[in-house]
């Protein structure tokens, strides 16, 4: 999307310094989730613990960037293209901070799993899910980094085959618990894992809609994928 | 009704005069169906001598709602109001076209008597212009212009123009003193009662609060809230918060032309044309 600049400079300034600050939160919550995931698959504590203390970071960097949307609003009186922009930073930066919440649950989880004795049966199929979800946060950004609202339907398209990746991640959990009661704690972490990777999921295609309303001006939330894509193509 | 001209009247002269694009332009005309039309402006045309300062206006303006026109200095904004109660017929060497009608009859009309037509389409100013008369004789005026000598219904009228100004209050116990002595926003809101209290059926405002302070501001907005219930109300305004605030509808005019006409809802978040959301952004140089 291309924007022509404003009579006033300063306002241009402002308005870049809010995206490069949404740009910097989402460089934070991506590393975070792959440090999260990255302790999971590698059972490192450390890298776990300072995953979980590192979450005040993406909080600071909410507060930090709500503040500037508010003093927009205050003194520019924001309008069309402007105005949905910072609705969209504040949104973002809302979902961003709960993917930050999400990575840290997953970094808490990697720490208890640490600790258990049993097989590391979940691994595989965990991991493919937190690439999958890494992958859309992380083109997700890059949509919003770029105001691309196609790049940013094709990555919110992706959002099913997280639910399906957890279905089967319970289906298959479930059978390791009915062979044997002793996989149930184990079992019943990697379940709060999956279900913490599918909420990512879900942030980053609020992203995308977000980035949508802000390039096109339409509102695509709550409608299915085919009624977006219509209301993208019109 | 007797109006003071003293809004800018040769802005036009300034236009710079280099063309829009044809293909930018669009006469978007928004979804009315639901209104009953109360002005209505069919390729038309206006001339400062060889000047053409509106270029082919289509516009139909609601009944009982606010219609804002918005646009930079020199669009035609002013010129096309003032062609709503024939202002412009004022000024030398000025010619129209096209068709402008209120209920379906021709305001450009040869039968029509300019002064009944300036009766049923009130007008406001940007400066308050009162006459140096009392409080009550400002608005009573206009009805003894119409032969009305009843004290009793000149009283009643009297007050309920004021009531309706949301001054009556302010100077209920001074209505003998001379208008000059009231403040601004008073002065303004006394003109507005003028302005209803012969019943007009609309009200045009060309800048009604330009020179108002921002509590005298927000008097006159909410005041303007409050009669579009009983007035078609077409206001002026160069503060596009404003524009925002008080109008159902927004039209973008830019030299001359009307680039696009919106519900305002719209226009100020999701507008169809570059060229307005570079107006209202603040990105038009």
């Amino acid at each position: 999307m291309n924007i022509e600049k404003h009579i006033s400079k300063e306002y241009d300034n402002e308005l870049e310094t809010i995206r490069s600050h949404v740009m910097e939160m989402g460089g934070i919550v991506e590393n975070q989730l792959t440090d999260a995931i990255t302790a999971l698959v590698n059972s490192d504590l450390e890298v776990a613990e300072t995953t979980v203390k590192g979450e005040y970071k993406v909080n600071r960097q909410e507060v930090a960037i709500d503040e500037k949307c508010i003093r927009i609003l205050a003194k520019r009186q924001p309008a069309a293209v402007d105005l949905r922009l910072i609705m969209a930073v504040i949104k973002t930066i809302t979902d961003l901070e709960r993917i930050g919440d999400e990575a840290q649950k997953i970094a808490k989880k990697a720490i208890s799993l640490s600790e258990s004795q049993g097989p590391k049966f979940y691994y595989i199929s965990i991991k493919a899910m937190g690439t999958l979800v890494t992958g859309m946060l992380h083109d997700a950004l890059d949509a919003f980094a770029r105001m691309d609202s196609k790049a940013a339907f094709a990555v919110a398209s992706r959002e099913p085959e997280s639910d399906e990746q957890y279905v089967a991640i319970l289906r298959q959990l479930m059978t390791y618990m009915m062979e044997d009661p002793r996989n149930i704690t184990t079992s019943l972490d990697a379940v709060w894992i999956a279900r913490a990777m599918e909420r990512i999921a879900d942030h980053a295609r609020n992203i995308c809609e977000y980035v949508i309303y802000f390039v096109e001006g339409k509102d695509v939330r709550h409608i299915t994928l085919e009624e977006m894509e219509k209301e993208l193509s019109e | 009704m007797i109006m003071n001209n003293t809004s800018e009247t040769q802005e036009q002269h300034g236009v710079p005069t280099h063309a829009i694009d044809p293909s930018v332009i669009h006469k978007h005309n928004t979804s009315l169906k639901d209104e009953e039309i109360c002005l209505e402006v069919n390729k038309f045309n206006f001339y400062y001598g060889s000047n053409q300062a509106l270029k082919d206006i289509n516009l139909k303006i609601p009944k009982q709602r606010v219609t804002a026109f918005i646009g930079p200095s020199g669009c035609g904004k002013s010129t096309l109001l003032r062609c709503f109660n024939r202002m412009n017929d004022l000024i030398d060497g000025v010619r129209v076209e096209g068709q402008m009608t209120l209920h379906g009859e021709d305001i450009f009309d040869k039968s029509v008597n300019v002064s009944d037509l300036r009766r049923r389409i009130g007008m406001v100013f940007q400066k308050p212009n009162p006459f140096p008369k009392s409080i009550y004789e400002n608005v009573a005026y206009g009805l003894r212009i119409q032969g009305i000598k009843n004290r009793h219904v000149l009283d009643e009228a009297v007050e309920n123009s004021l009531k309706h100004a949301a001054l009556w209050d302010e100077v209920k116990d001074r209505l003998e003193d001379n208008a000059m002595g009231l403040s601004g926003g008073q002065q303004q809101r006394l003109v507005i009662a003028r302005a209803i209290a012969i019943e007009p059926e609309v009200l045009l405002l060309d800048e009604p609060a330009s020179a108002l302070d921002p509590i005298s501001t927000l008097k006159i907005e909410e005041l303007i809230y409050q009669l579009k219930t009983d007035y078609t109300i077409v206001i002026v305004t160069h503060n596009m918060q404003q524009a925002a605030r008080v109008s159902d509808y927004t039209a973008y005019m830019y030299l001359g032309e009307l680039i696009e006409f919106n519900d305002t809802a719209d226009l100020f978040t999701n507008p169809k044309e570059k060229m307005t959301e570079d107006y209202i952004t603040g990105r038009m140089g």
